[in-house]
């Protein structure tokens, strides 16, 4: 099992607990084994960690209360939503209290005048939707956990789907936040309007991992239905003229609503779970959907149906009816269950890249999965250049996890060489924080500590997580070295 | 191809940050100077110039992103995107031909474009900086996605160089429309505010929307059937010359931005409705002062209103009022209302301000009181 990441020494003060059942309610408060097994392990499964306390607040004010008894005592908290993360960002610290958000899983107001939603951060994603629905309104950002996954969570994550192509991330779909720091002091960020007076706090707070604030109230912005949504599917034989095929597309001026591609590998799997009608033998499918005012989506189903062929398609399908273009996205939107069958489990790698890198990168990691030995499908956001490699292994082979942690931070590593980032949408968590050595150097690192800092000078917001310190970075560094090769000599190190 | 000139000014940057908080000199950071106008005058009598740090850095069409230096000229990345079929998706105004990328992202000012598709801040990528120890920062990147670490480059957005001084940004952009038409009506304002609200809730191809004077003009983008289909939908007659139009519009061209009378923006929820400024603007006729655009977001007022009744039924509505243009006498300290042009802050969010500009900016070189009177 690999370690826990954080290098604070523990101080345990179990004493906080009965504080905490003396301000809770009783069933607010769980501090069994029993009762907080469930809380060890996001949807990062390899890292496990019970923690101290969970508790369970269901009000603002029992929230700044625990915020309150934290600070004083200097308990470090970790905020938690439906616990979907895939990089380890609710893992719960030993000495630490678990605060779920569950809880607040209400929808205060839906505003269809102005477009908005205002709702408490345990609300799951697609609530959001079926909630706006019957206004013919939606919230954009689709991750593909959204059955489960809470807004809250994806606000701290700053999440993504298949979607953001077109619809932007959470980032830009959201207006306002009402935050408590860890002094548990109430504030707001943003705005109901599309902008707030100030330094752009909104956009700092998304994506921070829980780090600076605890999330209690959101408000989101619904989008008006798009009149019709059209889907396409088209056959490759090459990743390379698939990977052209997207360039060309995005260049062409029309933007998909959602533009995806597999490999070979990942349609195989995908068409054995769900059988979507893939063709096999392709080396890569792309998934491409268009939507919007029927007359513009008549108007670029044909422009695409013509570059797709253009730039070397075998095949191009284009649904007939709604039934057929979900069967589309079945296949995709199955293929991280579907790659599961493969094989007792697979490590989910979330890089991003410059689209042009796309033939590089994807033959890079060929190589790699032959070097390790371990086989990996590829699943992609292929618009704007997100990766989701999948390295199959299997935990119960002595040294695989290992091999396969391995070989993920090797691929992240190719990522930012190519000029690309470790994470396009599942965050750092604890899983990339090595990573995030090589992508930003020591001053950068300073200033994100100083940053947490301003909000958090204790340090007890979701600690060791998303920045990693100066001296696990030495260490990393000092490691990459000590195997005898350093892997990218080209970038700097300290 | 447009030609942008080339100059790597970084180094010389560095010193003479170094050097100011070696002296202890605060810094009024200036590009072009085109936004000198905005926000609260900087308490810096020493100016650090940006726009020599120039030229693009990375472009390349099909990634639908530019990195450039930040003292490149905003017209000169423009021509640039025109020229390869792009645009900013935000349409900055520019206020003057000098105006800069990094003054863009700075002021963090967006065009007619804005409720439709993206804000500056929306669209930045990634940044580098300096920050108060003379110490350049990459954050962000040049792709879509990042999430890597804490999104320090969209805070430099609207952040008026408080924070730090931008040497390079990388920015999405859009492919420019195939086909645009503007369609005039004659409409009250708060027909015009109804209007706006319901197209708002259909998946309708409008790009930008503005009331001013008993006309709402509504632009439309798409293909030819795209447009005639929007067309028969929304009504009104075209426009001839529009671009034209909006660009006045953004450039604050337009006959209500002439004169010398205060100018007031008000940030709000878009179905706010009109009456929401009855305590404030007494009169007849509520549009008379007013210029409505972002399908009622952005409302424009003229005239020597009293700022704290503005901020007040701004935040009341749940959004904010900003003094854009003090006026005649803009040097005159009597025209800038107590705590400055922009809504105060919470004292929470006050407090959180502080303590961002001293991670950043420890000894107060960059631009102070700019932004805030308090740091």
């Amino acid at each position: 099992m690999p370690r826990i990441p954080d290098e604070r020494p523990l101080s345990p003060q179990p004493g906080i607990i009965d504080e905490l059942r003396r301000r809770l309610p009783t069933a607010s408060v769980l501090s069994t084994p029993a009762e907080l097994a469930p809380y060890e392990c996001d949807g990062l499964t390899a890292f496990r960690q019970r923690p101290m306390v969970v508790v369970l607040p269901e009000t603002v004010e029992q929230v700044q209360t625990v915020l309150r008894l934290c600070h004083a005592a200097r308990v470090p908290v970790v905020a938690r939503g439906a616990g979907t993360g895939l990089s380890g960002g609710a893992l719960p610290l030993e000495d630490g209290v678990l605060l779920s958000l569950a809880r607040f899983n209400r929808i205060l107001h839906i505003d269809p005048d102005n477009g908005t939603a205002r709702v408490q951060p345990g609300v799951r994603n697609l609530a959001i939707t079926e909630a706006a629905a019957a206004h013919g309104l939606y919230y954009a950002p689709d991750p593909s956990s959204q059955i489960a996954c809470s807004i809250g969570g994806n606000v701290a994550e700053n999440s993504g789907g298949v979607h953001c192509l077109k619809y932007g991330l959470t980032v830009h779909n959201i207006l306002r936040l009402t935050l408590i720091g860890i002094d548990g002091e109430l504030f707001e960020v943003g705005a109901e309007a599309l902008d707030s007076p100030g330094l752009d706090l909104l956009a700092l707070m998304t994506g921070s991992e829980g780090m600076l604030a605890v999330i209690v109230e959101i408000t989101v912005k619904l989008l008006p239905r798009p009149e019709r949504a059209q889907g396409l599917l088209a056959a490759f034989d090459s990743v390379e003229r698939a990977g052209a095929a997207v360039a060309r597309l995005i260049a062409s001026g029309i933007t998909p609503a959602g533009l995806e591609m597999m490999d070979n590998p990942a349609i195989r799997a995908a068409e054995a779970f769900v059988h979507a009608g893939y063709p096999e033998d392709a080396a890569a499918v792309l998934i491409c959907e268009l939507d919007g005012f029927n007359a513009e989506v008549s108007f670029e189903v044909m422009r695409v149906r013509e570059l797709l062929l253009d730039a070397g398609a075998t095949e191009v399908r284009t649904a007939r009816d709604d039934a057929e273009r979900l069967n589309f996205w079945k296949g995709r939107k199955a293929a991280f269950p579907a790659v599961g069958r493969l094989s007792p489990d697979y490590y989910c790698m979330d890089g991003t890249i410059p689209r042009r890198e796309l033939a590089t990168v994807l033959k890079r990691i060929e190589a790699l999965s032959e070097h390790y030995g371990l086989r990996v499908a590829n699943v992609f956001h292929a618009g704007d250049g997100n990766l989701h490699p999948l390295i199959l292994y299997d935990a119960n082979v002595p040294g695989e996890l290992d091999k396969a942690e391995d070989f993920g931070g090797d691929i992240l590593e190719l990522c930012v060489q190519v000029g690309g980032t470790v994470t396009g949408e599942h965050g750092v968590g604890v899983e990339k924080l090595n990573q995030m050595c090589v992508q930003f150097d020591s001053d950068e690192l300073t200033q994100m500590h100083a940053v947490k800092a301003a909000f958090d000078p204790h340090g007890l917001l979701n600690p060791g997580k998303a920045v990693p310190t100066l001296h696990r970075c030495a260490e990393f560094g000092a490691m990459h070295v000590h195997h005898g090769e350093l892997k990218f000599p080209e970038l700097p190190r300290f | 191809m447009t030609d942008i000139s080339e100059h790597d000014a970084e180094q010389a940057l560095i010193e003479q940050v170094l050097a100011a908080a070696d002296a202890g000199t605060p810094l009024c950071i200036r590009g072009g100077g085109s936004k000198d106008f905005y926000g609260n005058p900087a308490r810096a009598s020493r100016t650090l110039d940006c726009a020599t740090h120039r030229g693009v850095v990375a472009y390349e069409p099909s990634e639908l992103a530019i990195t450039v230096r930040a003292g490149t000229p905003l017209a000169d990345v423009e021509a640039l995107l025109q020229a390869n079929g792009q645009q900013f998706p935000f349409e900055p105004p520019h206020f003057g031909p000098a105006a800069t990328i990094g003054g863009m992202v700075a002021a963090g000012l967006s065009g007619p474009r804005r409720p439709y598709a993206a804000s500056v801040r929306d669209a930045v990528l990634g940044v580098r900086l300096l920050n108060g120890r003379g110490q350049a920062l990459g954050f962000g990147g040049r792709v879509m996605k990042n999430v890597a670490g804490y999104d320090l480059s969209r805070l430099m957005a609207g952040s008026l160089g408080v924070l730090g001084v931008l040497l390079e940004v990388s920015l999405k952009v859009s492919p420019a429309p195939v086909g645009r038409m503007t369609l005039v009506q004659e409409q009250s304002l708060s027909g015009a505010l109804a209007l706006m609200r319901r197209w708002a809730r259909r998946s309708l191809p409008v790009t930008a929307t503005a009331w001013s004077g008993g006309r709402l003009s509504v632009r439309i983008c798409g293909s030819e059937d795209a447009l005639a289909e929007s067309h028969r939908l929304i009504g009104g007659l075209p426009l001839p010359d529009a671009d034209r139009f909006w660009q006045d519009l953004r450039e604050q061209r337009l006959d209500f931005f002439a004169g010398e009378a205060p100018l007031w923006r008000l940030s709000l929820p878009p179905a706010t409705p009109l009456e929401c400024l009855d305590a404030v603007c007494a009169g007849d006729d509520p549009g008379a002062d007013q210029l409505v655009e972002w399908g009622g977001a952005q409302r424009w007022l003229r005239g020597d209103l009293p700022a704290d009744g503005l901020r007040a039924a701004a935040t009341a509505a749940g959004g904010h009022a900003t003094l854009f243009r003090a006026g005649a006498d803009q040097a005159a300290p009597a025209a800038i209302p107590v705590g400055g042009v922009f809504t105060p802050l919470q004292p929470v969010v006050l407090r959180l301000h502080r303590n961002l500009k001293q991670a950043f900016d420890p000894a107060g070189l960059f631009n102070p009181g700019r932004l805030y009177p308090e740091f």
